[in-house]
């Protein structure tokens, strides 16, 4: 059973950690989580990225937060890419298969998935 | 919305909008009766503004005229015949106690009844996204409760975020071992 005993270990993990994240200057990803967003499919997209991000081993480099209606309902779930010194990238149509593909060729290996961009996609 | 969890999950991002510092998602099942509460202690809303929150073309946003997320909720309930009712008391009105009271019920037996789904993952999103405020969750039925409340959890935390993936992989491993005592 799941104890908050266990969860005390966590603490005890992160603590020091925690301090390290501060000032991050990485990528940031953000998932529209808008009633549009959501009925689109936007939980398990938004999910994909979250466990896929620790998965990798990005933690101290990616940041995924959620966002409300971002205008473009008929392109939701929409995901959209952050990053210092470029310009913003914005992933249409997304699955969590779609976003484990963004997850490592974009966040890990720096190249943008054309297709599955807003100017690749059609409404 | 294919689930119900997915209302949830939208309506309760409306609390978190409106300030709430805790939101309460209280589900208890009665023989084939379910009753959902969503409970904020948020700035609340004029009576006016609670009449028309059910009109789906009623927003508080400016940039578009369209709110699609009590609307919803509603359908959902009364497509099963059941109902939406909405009790709000505004921070000025009362300074000490103000927030929403959203309840809906289900006839979980109609034949329009959408699925319950997954309401663990609709509380690890909510975590996820919204690590300050505290969320309160419930599901009763049948004397079984499956219960989360984060306040216990930022206690023994103390300054680690309540998002942190390790954190999150508790939650939900949890709430799933509750729900599996659950049946």
């Amino acid at each position: 059973m799941k104890s908050l005993a266990e969860l005390q270990a966590i603490k005890n993990r992160m603590k020091d950690k925690v301090n390290l994240r501060d000032g991050l200057e990485g990528i940031r990803v953000v998932v529209g989580m808008a009633t549009c967003g959501i009925a689109a499919g936007a939980r398990p997209v938004l999910n994909a990225l979250v466990e896929g991000v620790n998965k990798e081993g990005l933690e101290g480099k990616v940041s995924v937060t959620q966002t409300g209606c971002i205008g473009l309902c008929q392109y939701e779930p929409i995901v959209e890419v952050f990053e210092a010194g470029k310009e913003k990238v914005t992933y249409v149509k997304m699955t969590p298969e779609k976003a484990e593909e963004v997850l490592h060729t974009h966040l890990k290996g720096g190249q943008v998935v054309g297709d599955y961009t807003i100017g690749a996609v059609s409404a | 919305m294919k689930e119900l969890s997915l209302n949830i999950l939208d309506v309760a991002e409306n609390s978190v909008k409106a300030g709430a510092t805790l939101t309460q998602i209280l589900l208890t099942e009665e023989n084939t009766l379910l009753t959902l509460e969503i409970i904020d202690d948020g700035c609340g809303m004029s009576e006016d503004v609670v009449r028309s929150v059910t009109d789906p073309f009623y927003t508080t946003r400016e940039t578009r005229k369209v709110g699609m997320g009590i609307p919803l909720l509603k359908l959902a309930a009364e497509q099963t015949e059941g109902e939406l009712t909405i009790t709000s008391v505004t921070e000025e009105a009362n300074p000490e106690e103000h927030g929403t009271h959203v309840t809906a019920t289900f006839n979980m037996d109609h034949l329009d009844f959408t699925p319950i789904g997954d309401v663990s993952s609709t509380i690890l999103t909510l975590i996820q996204g919204h690590p300050d405020t505290d969320f309160l969750f419930q599901h009763t039925k049948d004397g079984n409760v499956v219960r989360l409340d984060t306040r216990e959890l930022r206690e023994v935390l103390e300054d680690v975020p309540l998002n942190s993936y390790d954190v999150l992989e508790w939650v939900g491993a949890y709430l799933r071992e509750q729900y599996d005592e659950f049946a």
